[in-house]
């Protein structure tokens, strides 16, 4: 017995499970299941509120597996990176080469997608972690705006430029054999991968990149990462050496990037630089923040969230506001209207500029911790009445 | 036999000699104390041992290995921990994370990508973690958060990040700073127990009641140089130190 | 060689909006330690200054057209010209430079607005949050801006006596074919002045010196009895001027929209980063090294050696730089590290 324990009396109390530590085995997977659940029944409990159909859950999966990948670069492990979007135009560009060369089939594209988000994540990410704080988002804000620009400009044989690249009839998919008449679908496995076909396909990615995201944070590894997030001083003279674990995490947050791209593209076979703009990666981090970063399912709650008020916000219009306000009398249904209408429609990022700010202000752990504080109070108050 | 030895360091910043030919040699198992007045060097020399700052000339060698050139994390992994002068801990996380930390660099070294297993099923260094913090006194307040812990708790705590390794050598900057007496002598209390289980020691310190109660040698450093070494009633006597160090009051 | 000369003087020009934009985000980072991720809508404000002052001097009244003699018709014609004939569409013809008038009071009352309002709050939160909330602000302003405006580039141009172009050629004993646009020139001027203007201002008054002093080391002119607070929410105000000034100067060269803030402040952060935060010196010589290499690099000589090389020039540097000198060009220790 080496170093094992030292004064030994500490040895014989009993270890318990601590909330701290991450939660029992056991109640992460009842948790699990019932996310997996939600996922799967998203088309069943979301049409009371207008968001079931096939285009609008595809987005809230393929968004989410996004945020999650994020999350684990900025949520666990403390990295603000302002180029994410990159990662994501790689991957489609990936799937769609994948559909024009080798087949339709969505495997080797997803397998594609996220081997090139990969691949590219750890180019990036190789140079910009060398630093830290602002002048890492600034690196790889850098990074991402010279991949959009190059993809606009001299990458147009790979690209297409401001087209985007699309399936032609001419593509050889030479693993799929002689061409139809028209553009083929993508498939699996024969299985076309259309409408809610497409959405369950996002939505089982979903659901593992979920569970993957889970067992990482309760990992060894996931507990160096949030180490490192609170005082990578302290992990330097700890005997670890932190840079393979950041590389590793931007690896792993770039290639969720790559498997989210590569799903666009099995939903929607093509793919366009603007996918890699930095207001695409900012997006990503509005949906972490706003769900809550660090946690596990804030930021699947935070691309579900902004997915689905940019649909509704930005299908109304002054008519549809005078519907809602229909019940106020004449002047003031008016002056409601006038008041709203900056904020949806065209002004939805209005909206979306206000909350955000709101959150980072009142509610710096987003939903989740709003949950929470709820949560909190609601028992104290129960806790109150019952004695 | 001499676990660290230091042998001509020399350290220059912008122009100022912070460091100006120190020779130490630290004795294995021994408690060594390095003394001066503020400015002297002291914290300076520590990180030169931790791959902080690289000293310009000079060598430092730990068990037969050189420390110089070599990355932080690879000095931890050679068997020397450190305690702060500000306690650096993971603020953010509970105290027995705090130390499950350091213990898992201790057993699977500076990079392992264990993406799949639970910490919680990692049985003996949650025992161990815990055994450690027990120690320390922090027993009562395994899943606090770190952050909430008064300034005393948090050096005990990480004290308890460094014992967890078992490390060979534990530096120790200025363990007691800004603690109240009952703390201070809470600390000597402990410092004295680890003692019995031969990890070798250096201590920079200002308060002499630990210096004096802990120390087996003492090493003087004024100016960037080591004016005086010694046990502690050599240097108590040693009027070169009182003239350099208290400026000729007596101790 | 008349083609690099334009290409230096086109840099110039576009360094000068990058170094006054980072110039002010230099002075914010430095006095108050705050990311400002909304200094890029500053600029933008700055140019819809002179967008406003526009719109307020050709104000217009209908009036009968009596040249159309067919059927009753109407024009526009502006109050100023009703009242004062000529010299008001002198004035009209002068908004740009007239937006001074505007721009000055409205950015430093945005400015104070904005430091006591939000930024305040966050000086001891972590610079992630400062990003995020600032990048919400800039949001916020550039669709209200869109609300406002429209979202189409609205022109604005130069007075007429400097629309045309300088024949720097003959100036230079270089020939009449060399030209160049009279307001890049009266720009690039501007810039300087401005420049100039803020370090005398820090280097000569007592106000700066209080300025630099709490940019070094905050804690210890704050010992000294000084409200240093009070100054830096002054400072942000200045920063908040000097970048609405850019803004309004800039818009007879780029006809401002609502995202142009954006799209500036995504270079003008490369700049500062390049330039080493927290120097000031650094983002001015940052600023212009960078508007000359854009510049030199959209040259189709360079574009047939290097393709694409103009389109990824400044982030390149900006990586290079960052990896042989990780606190950029002119960068001090310990800012914004750890």
């Amino acid at each position: 017995m080496s170093a094992a324990t030292i004064d030994s009396p500490g040895n014989q109390k009993a270890v318990a499970p601590s909330a701290n530590d991450g939660g029992s085995s056991r109640a992460d997977h009842i948790k699990f299941l019932i996310f997996a659940l939600a996922v799967l029944t998203m088309p069943i409990w979301l049409s009371p509120i207008g968001a079931a159909y096939p285009d609008l859950v595809q987005k809230f999966a393929i968004f989410g597996i996004l945020a999650i990948g994020f999350n684990i670069l900025f949520g666990l492990t403390g990295y603000l990176s302002f180029g994410h979007a990159a990662f994501l135009g790689v991957g489609s560009y990936a799937a769609v080469w994948s559909f024009k060369l080798l087949t339709m089939n969505i495997v080797p594209a997803i397998l594609f997608g996220v081997l090139a988000g990969g691949v590219f994540a750890l180019l990036i990410g190789y140079v910009s972690l060398r630093r830290t704080g602002i002048y890492f988002s600034i690196l790889t804000l850098a990074f991402a705006q010279m991949s959009y620009n190059l993809a606009y400009s001299v990458l147009t044989p790979i690209t297409n430029g401001e087209t985007g690249l699309q399936l032609a009839l001419h593509d050889p998919r030479i693993l799929d054999g002689p061409a139809g008449a028209g553009l083929p679908s993508t498939n699996l496995f024969g299985m076309l991968t259309v409408g809610y076909t497409g959405f369950y396909v996002c939505a089982v990615m979903l659901i593992l990149a979920y569970y993957l995201a889970m067992r990482i944070r309760r990992s060894p590894f996931g507990m160096a990462l949030r180490a490192i997030k609170s005082n990578q001083n302290r992990m330097n003279y700890t005997g670890f050496n932190t840079r393979p674990y950041t590389l590793a995490a931007f690896v792993i947050s770039g290639m969720y990037a790559g498997l989210a791209g590569s799903l666009m593209a099995v939903v929607d076979p093509l793919a366009g630089a603007e996918r890699m703009q930095w207001t695409a990666s900012g997006e990503v981090v509005l949906m972490t923040i706003l769900g809550g970063s660090g946690t596990l399912l804030g930021p699947v709650l935070g691309a579900g969230i902004i997915k689905y008020f940019e649909n509704i916000f930005s299908a109304f219009n002054d008519q549809v506001l005078g519907r809602i306000f229909d019940f106020l009398p004449e002047g003031l249904q008016e002056a409601a209207v006038v008041l709203f209408s900056p904020f949806v429609g065209e002004g939805w990022h209005l909206t979306l500029g206000v909350v955000f700010m709101l959150i980072v202000i009142f509610l710096p752990g987003g939903v989740m911790e709003g949950v929470a504080r709820i949560k909190a109070r609601f028992d104290r108050s129960r806790s109150d009445t019952a004695r | 036999m001499a676990i660290l030895n230091v042998q001509g360091v020399c350290k220059d910043f912008g122009g100022l000699r912070a460091l100006n030919q120190v020779n130490l040699k630290v004795q294995q198992g021994t408690v060594h104390a390095i003394i001066g007045p503020n400015g002297a060097g002291k914290s300076t020399l520590l990180n030169c041992f931790v791959g902080r700052i690289t000293p310009d000339t000079g060598s430092v060698t730990f068990d037969g290995k050189s420390l110089l050139g070599i990355q932080p994390h690879e000095i931890n992994q050679a068997g020397v921990a450190r305690v702060f002068q500000t306690p650096e801990i993971f603020a953010d996380l509970s105290l027995v994370e705090n130390v499950k930390i350091p213990a898992f660099a201790k057993r699977d070294g500076s990079f392992r990508m264990d993406l799949w297993s639970r910490v919680g099923t990692h049985g003996e260094i949650t025992d161990h973690a815990e055994a450690v913090l027990e120690d320390v006194g922090l027993a009562d307040k395994l899943h606090m958060h770190a952050g909430s812990l008064s300034r005393g708790d948090k050096r005990r705590l990480e004290l308890a990040m460094c014992l967890v390794q078992d490390p060979k050598l534990l530096l120790l900057d200025e363990p007691t700073a800004g603690m109240s007496r009952a703390d201070t002598n809470a600390t000597i209390d402990l410092l004295q127990r680890i003692g019995e289980r031969g990890i070798t020691k250096i201590v920079i310190e200002h308060d002499m009641t630990v210096v004096f109660t802990l120390a087996h040698t003492i090493s003087v450093l004024a100016q960037g140089t080591v004016i005086a070494e010694g046990e502690p009633e050599a240097i108590k006597g040693n009027p070169k130190v009182q003239e350099a160090y208290l400026g000729g009051a007596h101790l | 060689m008349d083609a690099v000369i334009l290409q230096a003087l086109n840099g110039l020009d576009k360094g000068g909006a990058y170094a006054l934009i980072a110039l002010g985000l230099t002075l914010i980072f430095g006095t108050l330690g705050v990311v400002n991720f909304a200094h890029g809508a500053l600029f933008m404000l700055g140019a819809f200054c002179a967008v406003t002052m526009q719109k307020l001097l050709t104000l217009s009244r209908q009036i009968e057209d009596t040249s159309v003699t067919f059927f009753k018709a109407y024009k526009e014609v502006p109050y100023l010209k009703i009242w004062f004939g000529d010299t008001g569409l002198l004035l009209i013809d002068y908004s740009v430079p007239l937006a001074v008038l505007l721009t000055i009071p409205v950015m430093l009352l945005i400015g104070l607005i904005m430091e006591r309002g939000l930024i305040q709050y966050f000086y001891k939160r972590s610079h992630a949050e400062q990003i995020l909330v600032t990048f919400g602000l800039a949001i916020v302003v550039q669709e209200i801006i869109k609300a406002v405006f429209g979202a189409n580039p609205i022109p604005t141009p130069a007075p007429n006596v400097v629309a045309g172009s300088a024949d720097i050629g003959t100036w230079l004993g270089l020939g009449p074919t060399l030209v160049y646009p009279w307001w890049r020139l009266i720009y690039l001027a501007f810039s300087a002045a401005i420049i100039a203007g803020v370090f005398a201002f820090l280097r000569f008054t007592t106000f700066g010196m209080v300025v630099r002093a709490g940019m070094q080391d905050r804690e210890t002119v704050g010992l000294l009895g000084i409200d240093v607070q009070r100054r830096f929410t002054i400072v942000f105000g200045l920063a908040a001027v000097v970048a609405g000034l850019a803004g309004m100067m800039y818009t007879p060269i780029l006809p401002p929209d609502y995202h142009m803030g954006m799209e500036f402040l995504v270079l003008s952060f490369v700049v500062v980063v390049v330039g080493g935060m927290g120097s000031l010196e650094g983002a001015v010589l940052a600023g212009f090294l960078l508007g000359i290499l854009q510049s030199f690099a959209s040259m189709n000589e360079v574009k047939s050696i290097i393709p694409g090389i103009d389109q990824i020039i400044v982030y390149l540097v900006a990586v290079v730089v960052l990896q042989v000198r990780p606190r950029g060009l002119l960068g001090r220790r310990g800012v914004m590290e750890g």
